[in-house]
């Protein structure tokens, strides 16, 4: 019964994506329609003739009107096919398959980083409102939201690599005396510690904690506002009185009672931190020289190169769009109302 | 009108931080509107004799590789940063007003409709989504105002729309309606007015980070272009040389931006103090 309804939710959740899914092609398409530039002269060459780029144009179907061109290129999408780089040469679906696992890898962690740091700030600052806590968590977030997160990160490259030598250049994912693990995940962290080798995942960790703090800093401050304010919201309810003079212990009143009702809220915001950190990778790669997806749709735009910056928005707003739905059945998982109503 | 003032001044009693942040606000504009008058040098003027120079009395914030004086180019920048998020700011409470008041009053179809769109911004990560914008559209300030508005717009829509549906039954709208004002009347004159406190709050806590989604814009060369001076692309210009030491080219104008988003955010969380105490967090 229980798994039953569970299913029925994910379901009903997945078709309410697909519309979102859909309206997300049809204005990445729209976009990069508008892109300036002629892709069939950049794609022929530079010493093309006319007659070579008119070949072009109807190779990629350039010629045709825009919606028989939206047909064919959800024709592409279907067969996981989207496009070609004019300046690597490789496939984008190649391309962005293999730096993913970088930008996953960073997200990751900085997401662990924040919610370890965040959680235990925003009860504290709840249990003891007023407090020196209180004040300091108030403080951090408020600063923590001001923070820009590209101005982050230099400084801390400033402080732990050039004043103290702490952390290794910000040159990408492993320092070059370094050999990457064998690829299983693609997470070099992960890959290294089922390699079983301790050296390289002490090396992948030393390249990927500055990143990781610089976007963790940036998503904390929604997380611990949001936990504070809706723990203080539970703890002043009226179960907590009944269950606090039912005698219960005050861990069991704190974290089963209060914090578990106090978590809806929190992972509604998750949907908001999670477009936070899809968009501050894109800063955090560039400062870092890290070779994840967002610094490859900045090199791609530079170049103007509209196939890899189309395959990112793409990729970047489906797996939007796929962390919702996981929001979603969380949601289903923490509060059983919702799963009865689906 | 009194009592509001007291209770201004009491909010300002109680979190002085509040004052901090209107003092700094003020510093802000004063920098905005006579930023080129006060500035030591000319932001554009280079000395390669004196690059890269740390901090000293004739350059308070050193100099960059062209030996262009960093202060005066920080100060300069204040009023395009301000610009840009005032403008983008503006842009979007306007329209997100007015479509999400809609969609909150007319319900059906035009509730539906603009939900949708709304819906549709919300899909993408909105960094993301403001790269493609200013991509597509082409690369100038223009279009990072534009960008910049359409993320935001989401937020307002929203907001309006919950705002003007709560309100949408009220006693007073029903009287205002029932002594022969028009439904849009009704909408422009009693509605929208009475949703407008909670808007305010919305409008400082964005206008921070507007500032904070353009300099990221132009920090990745999106929008503003060399040499013009602007804050995200000073802190580019700097980063470069972080790695050598020369700290102070990226410093000061990351710090003037941090300074900048987080008065403005102190600002958002003080008006929100005085118009509804309880909202605090």
């Amino acid at each position: 019964m229980r798994r039953g309804s569970l299913l029925r939710l994910v379901v009903k959740r997945l078709a309410a994506a697909l519309p979102a899914l859909f309206a997300v092609i049809v204005v990445t398409f729209l976009l990069m329609r508008a892109m300036p530039g002629d892709p069939a002269v950049y794609f022929a060459g530079l010493s093309a003739t006319r007659e070579a780029i008119e070949q072009v144009r109807q190779k990629l179907g350039l010629d045709r009107s825009l919606p028989e061109q939206f047909v064919l290129y959800l024709r592409d999408l279907a067969r996981g096919d989207l496009g070609q780089s004019i300046t690597t040469g490789q496939t984008v679906a190649y391309e962005i398959a293999t730096r993913l696992p970088a930008s996953l890898e960073l997200t990751l962690f900085a997401l662990v980083l924040a919610l370890a740091v965040a959680l235990p700030l925003g009860i504290l600052a709840a249990t003891r409102p007023g407090s020196w806590v209180d004040h300091l968590s108030r403080v951090l977030t408020t600063a923590g939201v001001s923070l820009p997160t590209f101005f982050t990160g230099l400084l801390l490259i400033y402080v732990f690599y050039y004043l103290l030598g702490w952390a290794p250049a910000p040159l990408g994912r492993l320092d070059s005396v370094w050999s990457p693990p064998p690829r299983i995940s693609g997470l070099f962290t992960l890959d290294s510690l089922l390699a079983g080798d301790a050296a390289l995942l002490g090396a992948c960790l030393k390249q990927l904690v500055l990143p990781a703090v610089t976007m963790a800093l940036f998503v904390m401050a929604p997380i611990a506002r949001m936990t504070r304010a809706s723990m203080l919201g539970a703890l002043g309810s009226d179960f907590i009185r009944t269950a606090r003079a039912s005698g219960l212990t005050r861990g069991t009143v704190l974290y089963r009672y209060a914090f578990r009702n106090a978590m809806l809220p929190v992972v509604t915001t998750l949907g908001m931190v999670f477009s936070f950190m899809l968009g501050a990778n894109v800063l955090v790669e560039k400062v870092f020289a890290w070779p994840g997806v967002g610094s490859y749709a900045l090199d791609a735009l530079v170049a103007s190169d509209y196939a890899p910056v189309q395959g990112f928005v793409l990729t970047m707003a489906s797996l939007y769009v796929l962390l919702n739905l996981v929001i979603d059945v969380l949601y289903g998982l923490i509060d059983p109302r919702v799963r009865i109503e689906a | 009108m009194t009592s509001t003032l007291r209770h201004a001044r009491y909010v300002v009693g109680e979190n002085p931080v509040t004052l901090l942040a209107f003092g700094l606000l003020i510093v802000m504009l004063l920098a905005a509107l006579l930023g080129s008058s006060i500035a030591p040098y000319d932001p554009l003027a280079t000395n390669t004799v004196r690059k890269l120079e740390p901090p000293s009395r004739a350059h308070w914030f050193g100099t960059d590789q062209l030996g262009r004086d960093i202060l005066s180019r920080v100060l300069v920048a204040t009023r395009l940063d301000l610009a840009i998020a005032v403008g983008a700011v503006s842009l979007s409470f306007l329209v997100g007003t007015a479509a999400g008041a809609c969609a909150g009053f007319f319900g059906h179809w035009v509730d539906r409709i603009i939900s949708r769109l709304t819906d549709t911004i919300m899909a993408f990560p909105l960094f993301v989504l403001a790269m493609a914008i200013v991509a597509a559209l082409g690369n100038n300030i223009g279009n990072v105002v534009l960008a910049t508005a359409i993320i935001n717009l989401p937020f307002y829509a929203r907001m309006a729309r919950a705002e003007v549906n709560v309100r949408r039954e009220a006693g007073y709208v029903e009287a205002a309606r029932l002594s022969g004002n028009s439904a849009l009347r009704a909408l422009r004159c009693h509605v929208v007015p009475n949703a407008l406190p909670p808007m305010m709050v919305q409008v400082s806590l964005n206008l921070g980070w507007a500032m904070l989604n353009a300099a990221g814009l132009s920090f990745i060369g999106l929008g503003v272009r060399p040499p013009t001076p602007e804050w995200g692309i000073l802190v580019a210009e700097g980063a470069s040389f972080i790695l050598s030491g020369e700290w102070w080219i990226a410093l000061f104008p990351g710090l003037a931006l941090m300074l900048a988003v987080f008065c403005f955010n102190l600002l958002g969380d003080g008006l929100r103090d005085l118009i509804d105490p309880r909202r605090r967090t």
